[in-house]
């Protein structure tokens, strides 16, 4: 029973971790634009493809990664220079038919080029299938410890570089940062950039756990939003707790309470109940309430 | 465009003309006589398209004329759908005697929901629908249900025959029954969005803050909005489970919830007749596409959804109102009042741009 | 003397509404000018419009070059540092980020480090509360951070708007004073724009009154000062 718990608990901070990435992501584009990016998924799954091209073309695998994981970069900052540029001051309908539209069409993508067929991901680490210390698969520790790597590196390099304060200031106060010089729609294109890059990054570390096809990252956008909302979807740090969070609650309530049938409910449920309690998330701001 | 406006402010007007009725007579005669000639194939696919239509309307009244988003009104379509079958193939009911309990069950829930949702500005609201859309087969194929949902096989239902020893075929007469709800429910819709509760609802959703100091109750307003939305869609999907005559929990997926918002799209967010165009294209569109390959619908929506915002925000019925006014007599309500934009806009802006032309 | 900052016919507003319409003005090298005016008449729309937050019609030289086209991030890059009304602090970051944003232009970083020091003699609280948030700091206080975000861009000329709103006066006079010093001991020129007439008149050396997006007196500050319908309107007395 124990090992079932501990099992459970790590098992969901692997998944946590995946949910914490791309909390991490969707919050880096809502400081900056204040709109939610509903094809996150999406852009993080055609990366995904993308890895798994290269490896069957016969790349080694970190190169692979490496290729894929900049390829989506440049994908974020032209789908900000593309799309998102026009709708920076669109009225939330606008936005949301743009994001929607575009998480349908890489969706559709993808089908078409890789066909809806589960493919099976290799993973750097040694599979899922062996079990170390009863409780842990030796993918699920290779990927917390690359996602937590990650996460790390994105700290820093907000914290302590000078792109990475002008990054955040432009998301803060973008008409005082132009005011100091920085280039604001400069910053938003590389925020879009960081945080396809980030999506890519989960997309190809959980590929191997859940197999590849062109939905596999829908429930997991799902889990994010909830971790993103659950922390404060204005607070970075906030969105990698809740994601986190989100990840060992979802596993125990599937393991002991609803089922993992209805574990997707369990992410609908702290939607609305952050939203109905506590909008701003456990970190975040106190959010404009609406009547 | 006021930053908070949820999308451009004109709507049809709201009196009633005699070139109007005379339209909607004709166009009333043209569908019932569709009945008599068309093949049992088009039929059925007639019938889908009211049906679908009733169900772009509800996100019509919600989306449109009181501009809260829901990217999840699959969810209601799924509701008024399995309330309709549950009643026939576990209770034995007559198909015409579920619509009711379909209608009054969206509602029920479309009001449940509409509490939440007064809290939640557009896009919080459009994130917890969206979450709703993806949970909806899930819970529709939980165990504990199964003995009334028939899981992840679903329940099929019996086709209805035609009453009264009438001289028509089945499909015929489902068309016409399809025919006069839909009827029933556009002309509800049409009442409620040119009175003075579709004002009430385009000055919520234009000027929120305006509309409660002319003492406009929002609460009760918007919670209203979101039953009657769901209602429309809930009986939308009752229709489509008498015209189909089978239910399953994945074809209440989040695909739905997509569609029946891109019906909205295209067919005008704001428009009620636009759920006309719209319910056109649900039922036309996927159907071909799917014949060029299982990715086109997706293509399809994804295109049409970008371009739609780009390029034709107010819809197909937007861009014929000019041609259609000299038809109809229709005209836009008076634009709002232009408002300020705003301070400090980014030079590259549509903001700066349009402030520069001025 | 050849001025630094020239504007001419220049039109501006937000959406339909005008503001300015079609004024003149212009700010000596090393000179300080006044913009006075009541609530309304265009001042923080004359600022905007200089350092290109919004778009405006007519002509804007600095120097020899246009900038009136310009981007607002360009034009700071030009030397234009601008202390915008309400202050414009990046409340969530701390004193010390703000201020290396202010330097974020800037290469040289002994000269910025030299010249954060000299900040510091100007507005020594701000070194004590180097690490703290920004928002937490008084309106004096973070007024003195704007002026000294705006003092590491290096710029030729200071935009101020409005920076006694909502201080004390005793914190006022400190501002103005140091204000003078640095356009004296470090030769930026200075264009304030001010609802308090009289602290503006006394620093500055020439000043114009704007009514309603209109120019409607220009002159040296002393003779503006002594002008009847001034002291009676603005002045007070």
């Amino acid at each position: 029973m124990m090992i079932g718990l501990a099992h459970q608990i790590t098992s969901g901070i692997a998944n946590g971790s995946i949910y914490a990435a791309v909390a991490l992501a969707l919050v880096m584009i809502y400081q900056s634009t204040h709109h939610l990016n509903f094809a996150q998924g999406e852009m993080a799954t055609l990366s995904t493809y993308i890895c798994l091209t290269l490896i069957d073309a016969g790349l080694p695998y970190w190169g692979a990664f490496a290729i894929a994981v900049a390829a989506s970069f440049v994908m974020g900052l032209l789908t900000e220079r593309i799309l998102m540029r026009p709708m920076l001051n669109a009225p939330p309908l606008s936005a949301v038919g743009v994001f929607i539209g575009l998480l349908l069409l890489i969706n559709a993508f993808d089908g078409w080029v890789w066909d809806y067929v589960i493919k099976p991901f290799p993973s750097p680490f040694g599979g899922s299938n062996a079990v170390l210390g009863g409780f842990v698969s030796p993918h699920e520790l290779g990927e917390t410890a690359v996602t937590l790597v990650m996460l790390v590196a994105i700290y820093l390099f907000f914290r302590h570089t000078t792109l990475g304060l002008a990054m955040r200031a432009a998301a803060y106060n973008p008409v005082s940062s132009r005011l100091c010089g920085v280039r604001v729609n400069r910053m938003l294109g590389l925020g879009w950039g960081l945080a396809a890059a980030i999506g890519a990054i989960a997309g190809i570390m959980v590929a191997p756990i859940v197999f590849l096809d062109p939905n596999m990252m829908g429930g997991i956008l799902l889990y994010a939003f909830a971790g993103a909302l659950l922390g404060g979807i204005d607070n970075a740090l906030g969105a990698v707790i809740g994601g986190f969070t989100v990840g060992v609650v979802e596993n125990l309530f599937g393991a002991y309470v609803v089922g993992t049938e209805l574990k997707l409910t369990v992410a609908l449920i702290i939607i609305v109940a952050v939203l109905l309690v506590k909008p701003a998330g456990l970190l975040g701001r106190t959010v404009q309430t609406r009547v | 465009m006021h930053r908070d406006s949820m999308i451009p402010p004109t709507t049809e007007d709201g009196r009633v003309t005699a070139r109007q009725m005379a339209v909607i007579s004709v166009g009333m005669v043209v569908m019932v006589g569709l009945a008599f000639v068309a093949s049992p194939y088009h039929l059925f696919q007639l019938t889908m398209l009211v049906a679908y239509a009733c169900a772009v309307l509800g996100l019509t009244i919600l989306t449109g004329i009181n501009g809260q988003i829901s990217l999840g009104h699959g969810a209601f379509f799924a509701i008024g759908s399995y309330t309709s079958a549950i009643l026939m193939a576990n209770y034995g009911w007559p198909y015409w005697a579920t619509i009711p309990p379909a209608a009054v069950a969206s509602a029920l829930v479309g009001f449940l929901i509409g509490f939440p949702a007064l809290r939640l500005g557009g896009l919080y609201l459009a994130l917890t629908t969206f979450s709703l859309a993806v949970a909806v087969p899930q819970i529709l194929k939980v165990n504990a249900l199964e003995g009334l949902t028939g899981g992840v096989q679903g329940l099929t239902t019996d086709k209805p025959d035609t009453p009264f020893g009438l001289p028509l075929s089945s499909d015929q007469w489902i068309y016409l029954f399809t025919l006069a709800i839909g009827a029933v429910v556009f002309l509800l819709g049409w009442n409620l969005a040119r009175g003075r509760t579709g004002r009430a609802m385009m000055a919520v959703r234009d000027h929120p803050v305006a509309a409660e100091a002319m003492g406009i109750n929002l609460a009760a307003l918007k919670t209203r909005t979101f039953a009657v939305s769901a209602m429309f869609t809930g009986i939308a999907g009752a229709l489509s489970t008498i015209a189909v005559q089978f239910v399953a929990p994945d074809s209440f997926n989040f695909l739905l919830s997509i569609t029946i918002f891109v019906g909205l799209v295209v067919g005008g967010v704001d428009s009620i007749i636009g759920a006309l165009f719209g319910g056109a294209f649900i039922e036309l569109v996927p159907n071909i596409a799917n014949d060029i390959s299982k990715a086109a619908p997706g293509a399809i929506y994804g295109l049409i959804l970008i371009g739609f915002m780009f390029l034709m925000p107010r819809g197909v019925a937007g861009a014929l109102a000019g041609l259609g006014h000299r038809i109809t007599g229709w005209r836009p309500l008076a634009e709002a009042a232009p408002v300020a934009v705003n301070v400090a806009p980014a030079p590259d802006s549509a903001a700066a741009r349009s402030a520069q032309r001025r | 003397m050849p001025a630094l900052l020239e504007a001419r016919g220049l039109h501006a507003g937000y959406g339909q509404t005008k503001v300015l319409h079609g004024i003149d003005f212009a700010v000596e090298q090393g000179g300080v000018t006044a913009l006075l005016g009541a609530n309304g008449a265009g001042k923080t729309t004359t600022l905007r419009a200089v350092c290109g937050l919004i778009r405006a019609q007519g002509e804007i030289r600095l120097g020899t070059d246009r900038i009136d086209r310009l981007a607002a991030e360009e034009i700071v890059r030009r030397g234009v540092g601008h202390v915008p009304d309400g202050r414009g602090t990046f409340l969530e970051l701390t004193v010390e980020e703000n201020l290396r944003l202010g330097a974020y232009t800037r290469k040289d970083r002994a000269a910025v480090a030299a010249d954060v020091e000299r900040i510091f003699g100007y507005f020594p609280v701000l070194r004590q509360r180097l690490r703290q948030q920004a928002g937490t700091l008084s309106g004096g206080e973070q007024q003195m951070l704007a002026i000294a975000r705006a003092l590491l861009v290096k710029p030729r000329l200071l935009l101020l708007d409005e920076p006694s709103f909502g201080l004390a006066p005793l914190i006022v006079q400190g501002i103005f004073a140091i204000l003078r010093r640095i356009n004296v001991e470090e030769g930026v020129s200075i264009l304030v724009v001010e609802q308090n007439a009289s602290l503006a008149l006394d620093i500055a050396d020439h000043a114009y009154l704007l009514e309603t997006g209109h120019i409607v007196m220009a002159g040296g500050a002393a003779e503006i000062r002594r002008d009847e319908s001034v002291r009676r309107s603005y002045l007070g007395y």
